[in-house]
């Protein structure tokens, strides 16, 4: 505990309580990695130029944004596979509401998010009151949800407004506004993670729900509202989404695979899949690799499949880093 | 004050907690019957029995985590009664199982107030948790030795102790349970424990532990409880009674059935199983030999190594040094596959989570010893092997499993019935050196008979049988000879038929050792 | 007599309440599917022919194989979400190696088989050694398969199937007596169910995968080895993805997103067939019924005129309900 002493004692204290995630080391190897290319193919071309520095941040908006609600869910104990729908949905549903007219955009916002809180709500409930697994809940969700979009939209559908086009493309000075969202998003996750008793508590339940439950913990509540938080965050990333596409398509969520990205770049920023242990800086860390991977191989002209194959090489990598001192068998 | 008025005062002062007809029975057994005893406030109150005595169970009821089946508890006056362990909680009443209640991956602070965190508005008041925390862990005198933000997967057992009765004490817990508190700890710790005991008892806790480290009673207990099958044997004062009277009341009992005669000379074969100065992390220095056609019985207290050194012979954690002679020839046990295949046999005691497969029926976890040992692709048949083909039957009837259809998942069965199942496949696969880990516990006396006989049979084919049990009759029933083990020790060998007093004696180190260990290990489940 | 009244009364009794243990056995996959199919051939009278019915069961034929692989690695406890990627690469890469030339047939087919089995080792490996979720493993695999293939075809596949490779997914022994036409990918199936159902269920083998699942520890400390059966389980899984994906690709072609979502597919299927995910549970002739009441599920729901994304929904009410009903059943038996 600080005395009243100078801030630099404060500070200091500050900067050693700060423990970095390990993912870090990959990250910062990943970005020398891709540099080293660049330099070497390039001639530093990639890593030089701002905009495409700027790019790979914007690249991580709509990946990042959904990746902190399911870094939410996997630090409880659970999963979140139908997220990818609800980004679909949210995009023509707000498309649709908003037919090209800004005065829909509050009544479109709403409804979306309203949508998103109901699917979270009835994810959360079938996994704590009917104790279905969550893998196969939310995958049943998932194309329950796939059904009702694909059999009432076929195609483009509606329009975004000029005036809500900001959130995908307007600026802050030379920062992108969605940018600025994607950290608001991240220390917004923090925050509620390590600052809250909500956050405290879903790492009990994740840690071990037994121990959880005799310190008197309302385990069900707590992942409730997990999986709503994990639902809204994917309609941010469909209303971003959306915003940039300036109207909304079925296939937009199939087509970001924000499921199996969203798991990945958690696990890879070391969220233990089983819950428990973890946070949204490691997965930011993690979003920020696929980025810098994505666009270093599409700046250097190299096979963007190969950026895929690189991309499952390294979950695997990233997480036997973590699991390869375990004494327990893996299933 | 003079003595008179202090004994005055001891005579009138009233229980915090009184436990009172208690009863509590599970399938099978009777593990309370009709236990009365009174906690007094600023009192460290010692429970002591052999295994199976009925200790954890007392304790888990007055937590809350059990039921009684008969009884009434009073605390201050007050009858209560609990569903669940938050309510004893809420009473005051804590308590501190052997494997900790703790979150690994969340520091001190945090698992000390796990759902009592202190917010400022409306988030969680980083400054004030550690300040709480470093505030109670001051409080029990710890002050100091561990940093409040360290995770508690990355302290040791002590300190992990610590943050537990630290949370306790943030319960405002007016009694404590500690169950087996020193069995983790090293010398050193449990002379900081005592020292933590003592201040909490000043502070007017009431303190009750389960331990078997005789020494360690006599050393910081006022009161003594001993319980025996269930029964409250007496309660005493510790500066009243010596530690040989305690074990006599511990032991002693009349024998429930007969068992088969033990072996004569003539009976033993030639030495096939040879351990000579095996050690590893638990066990040191074990030294004992097997020979064809006798019991080896291995006796000791819960945490006294029995279990790893079965392990340690069977390949499951295996010896680091040392060497293990089958039939005369050298071999080195990595893996239970390994002692499989050089015809050993190994039947555990914690049976849910090691010995069976819940959710595949009998017949295949009978057969599952013999089915592995075979190639991948070999043909099953469903009762049995080729060499046997009715083995599951002929078992089932052996050991008397009691079902409808071998077709039954084993999860269905009763505890007892799921026991002879896991000695059926034991059974089947023919070992020459069958190492039985409690083989009658939760066993009913019929069942218990015929399990013995089969174990017997089994020596006059010739086989040897290591048998560990923490039941002192069937030890003295069934044992060719006894070894006694204490903290990964044998610490001796006594003839057929010894007295429960002289293999209690030995369990307990009665040759000048207080009781703790030297070095740290982890206590037998 | 009265005696013999009774006895007969008894013994009538008993073989009343026998019937109805053995029905109380079946799996409940088996009345699903007779229900589905007879609601189908209602609604459509080419299902109740023997030309339809076989039609069917060739195009479902892959989809079981799949399954079966699913179902052995669903026992062990682990997830294949692997699966879609193989099929990927097997008609991607073989659109590209036959060149048009029957005789590269076989050979293609061999090589296929060969790197099936190496992303099943790589697999078990990360699993067993590494100690890496098979969630994650595999979940990491199926991007760099999916990879692999689109890089090595180019982002496009390259050539048509020769006949002779299309013949396992597309083509039927003819004249059959009674039905016709027989496909060849049933086939197939048969083959690889016998030797599925024979080795998990009349083998060491299947004893031990259960084992495994159901209790790793018990599995262990009785002698299996564990890391062999669950390395190989994972071996098998991707084999049968590559003969299914060999099905596949000569039934209906291939294109870029050729096997995206057979993974979840073939869970689903597993899962209906009565598996349990957290392993212990598995048995191969439900699990092929499974996939089969899966895709008479399509037909159906196409048949009502209901637009194939229904499908998806309808797929996911089963799913939820599939498994809380098996859970429900757990939970009364108790």
């Amino acid at each position: 505990m600080t005395t009243t002493t100078a801030n630099g004692k404060g500070l200091k204290k500050f900067f050693r309580s700060i423990s970095i995630p390990p993912v870090y080391y990959f990250l910062i190897a990943i970005f020398f990695g891709g540099g080293l290319l660049d330099l070497f193919y390039a001639g530093g071309q990639i890593f030089g130029n701002p905009a495409i520095m700027l790019n790979i941040l914007v690249r991580s908006v709509a990946l990042g944004i959904v990746a902190v609600g399911q870094t939410m869910v996997i630090v409880g104990g659970s999963i979140d596979l139908s997220v990818v729908y609800v980004i679909s949905l949210t995009s023509v549903m707000s498309s649709y509401v908003m037919q090209g007219e800004a005065s829909n955009v509050p009544k479109a916002i709403l409804l979306v998010f309203l949508m998103g809180a109901g699917v979270g709500l009835v994810n959360g409930l079938i996994i704590t009151k009917l104790k279905v697994n969550s893998f196969i809940t939310t995958l049943g969700t998932s194309l329950i949800i796939s059904g009702i979009i694909n059999s009432t939209f076929s195609n483009w559908e509606g329009s975004v407004p000029r005036s809500f086009e900001f959130f995908g493309y307007a600026t802050v000075g030379p920062i992108p506004f969605s940018v600025i969202i994607l950290f608001l998003m991240i220390f917004a996750g923090w925050f509620v993670l390590s600052r809250t008793k909500f956050g405290a508590h879903l790492y009990g339940v994740g840690g071990n729900e037994e121990v959880a439950r005799l310190s008197g913990l309302r385990t069900d509540r707590v992942l409730i509202i997990a999986h709503v938080i994990c639902s809204l965050t994917a309609v941010l990333t469909g209303l971003f989404i959306v915003s940039r596409l300036r109207a909304g398509a079925p296939w937009v969520g199939p087509d970001g695979y924000y499921d199996l990205e969203s798991i990945a770049t958690t696990v890879v920023g070391g969220t233990l899949l089983a819950g428990g242990k973890g946070g949204v800086w490691g997965t930011l860390a993690g979003v920020l690799i696929f980025s810098i991977l994505d666009t270093t191989f599409n700046q250097l002209g190299v096979n963007p499949y190969l950026s895929i194959v690189f991309r499952g090489l390294i979950i695997v990598l990233a997480v036997a880093s973590y699991t390869i001192r375990s004494k327990k068998e893996a299933a | 004050m003079s003595e008179e008025e202090k004994q005055k005062m001891m005579n009138e002062r009233k229980p915090l907690m009184e436990v009172r007809n208690i009863t509590k029975r599970f399938p099978g057994v009777v593990a309370l019957d009709d236990v009365l005893v009174k906690f007094y406030p600023g009192e460290v109150h010692a429970v002591v029995g052999e295994n199976g005595a009925g200790k954890s169970t007392l304790m888990k009821i007055m937590a809350g985590a059990y039921i009684p089946d008969k009884g009434r508890m009073l605390l201050e006056d007050e009858e209560v009664s609990f569903s669940h362990p938050v309510q004893a909680q809420e009473k005051g009443i804590s308590i501190i199982y052997q494997e900790f209640n703790l979150l690994p991956e969340r520091s001190v602070a945090q698992n000390i107030f796990l759902g009592r965190e202190p917010t400022f508005l409306g988030m969680i008041d980083n400054r004030k948790i550690r300040q709480m925390a470093r505030k109670v862990l001051a409080d029990i005198g710890v002050e100091g030795t561990i940093p409040t933000s360290k995770l508690v997967g990355n302290l040791s057992v002590a300190e992990q102790q610590q943050v537990e009765i630290a949370k306790a004490i943030s319960l405002d817990a007016k009694i404590l349970i500690m169950d087996e508190p020193t069995a983790a700890l090293t010398i050193n710790e449990v002379k900081m424990l005592d020292e933590l005991i003592k201040r909490l008892k000043e502070r007017g806790i009431a303190i009750i532990f389960i331990s078997h480290r005789l020494g360690e009673v006599f050393q910081i207990s006022d009161t003594i409880t001993v319980l025996k099958d269930g029964k409250l044997v007496g309660t005493v004062k510790t500066n009243e009674v010596t530690s040989e009277d305690v074990v006599s009341m511990m032991v002693g009992r009349i024998l429930d059935h007969y068992f088969p005669p033990l072996g004569v000379p003539e009976d033993f074969g030639e030495v096939i199983l040879s351990v000579r100065n095996a050690s590893n992390d638990f066990l040191k220095n074990i030294n004992f030999d097997l020979k064809k056609g006798e019991v080896l019985g291995i006796a000791g207290l819960q945490g006294s190594g029995r279990t790893e050194m079965a392990q340690a012979v069977f390949g499951v954690v295996p010896f680091k040094t040392g060497s293990v002679t089958l039939d005369g020839k050298n071999q080195t046990i990595k893996s239970p596959s390994k002692a499989i295949k050089k015809q050993m046999g190994f039947v555990t005691e914690d049976r849910r989570s090691e010995g069976l497969c819940p959710q595949q029926p009998i017949r295949d976890n009978i057969l599952l010893t013999v089915r592995s040992i075979q190639t991948m692709l070999t043909p099953i048949s469903k009762n049995g092997i080729r060499r046997s083909p009715d083995l599951v039957p002929r078992l089932g009837e052996e050991v008397d499993i009691r079902t409808d259809s071998y077709d039954r998942e084993v999860q269905f069965l009763s505890g007892g019935n799921q026991q002879k199942v896991i000695l059926s496949k034991w059974l089947a696969s023919e070992a020459d050196v069958f190492i039985f880990d409690e083989p009658t516990r939760g066993i009913d006396v019929q069942a218990k008979a015929s399990i013995h006989d089969m174990i017997r049979d089994l020596t006059k084919q010739g086989r040897a049988v290591l048998m560990i049990s923490s039941e002192l009759p069937e030890i003295i029933g069934m044992s060719d000879r006894i070894l006694v083990m204490r903290d990964g020790k044998i610490t001796g060998e006594l003839p057929p038929e010894s007295s429960e007093l002289d293999i209690m004696l030995l369990a307990t180190g009665h040759n000048g050792d207080n009781g703790s260990n030297d070095s740290k290990g982890k206590g037998e489940k | 007599m009265t005696t013999s009244a009774v006895t007969e009364k008894n013994s009538f009794m008993k073989i009343l309440s026998n019937v109805w243990e053995f029905i109380k056995k079946i799996p409940p996959v088996f009345p699903i599917f007779i229900v589905l199919f007879v609601i189908v051939s209602f609604l459509s009278p080419t299902y109740s022919t023997a030309t339809g019915i076989m039609a069917f069961l060739r195009r479902t034929a892959p989809l079981g194989i799949l399954a079966i692989g699913q179902m052995i690695v669903l026992a062990t406890g682990g997830f294949d979400l692997s699966m879609g990627s193989v099929v990927a690469l097997v008609c991607l890469v073989s659109s590209l190696l036959l060149a048009n030339d029957e005789a590269n047939t076989y050979p293609t087919i061999g090589l296929m088989l060969i790197l099936g089995a190496g992303i099943g080792l790589f697999n078990g490996f990360v699993v067993t050694f590494l100690k890496v979720p098979s969630f994650i493993a595999t979940l990491g695999t199926m991007l760099a398969v999916r990879g692999i293939a689109l890089y090595w075809v180019g982002g496009a596949p390259k050539g048509y199937f020769t006949d002779n490779f299309r013949m396992w997914g597309r083509g039927y022994i003819e004249n059959v007596p009674l039905v016709g036409r027989f496909p060849i990918g049933l086939i197939v199936l048969i083959v690889v169910g016998l030797i599925s159902w024979f080795a998990f269920h009349k083998t060491n083998y299947g004893k031990q995968i259960l084992a495994i699942g159901d209790n790793v520890r018990a599995a262990k400390l009785s002698g299996v080895k564990v890391r062999i059966v669950r390395m190989s389980a994972f071996v098998v899984s991707a084999v049968l993805a590559v003969i299914g994906g060999v099905m596949i690709g000569g039934y209906g072609g291939v294109n870029v997103s050729i096997g995206e979502g057979l993974e979840m597919d073939s869970i689903a299927a597993a899962v209906v067939g009565g598996v349990v995910l957290g392993g212990g549970k598995g048995s191969v002739i439900p699990v092929i019924f499974g996939a089969y009441s899966l895709e008479i599920l399509f037909s159906m729901l196409n048949l009502l005129g209901l637009p194939k994304p229904y499908k998806d929904s309808i797929q996911g009410l089963i799913i939820i309900g599939a498994v809380a009903y098996v859970a429900l059943s757990q939970r009364k038996k108790r």
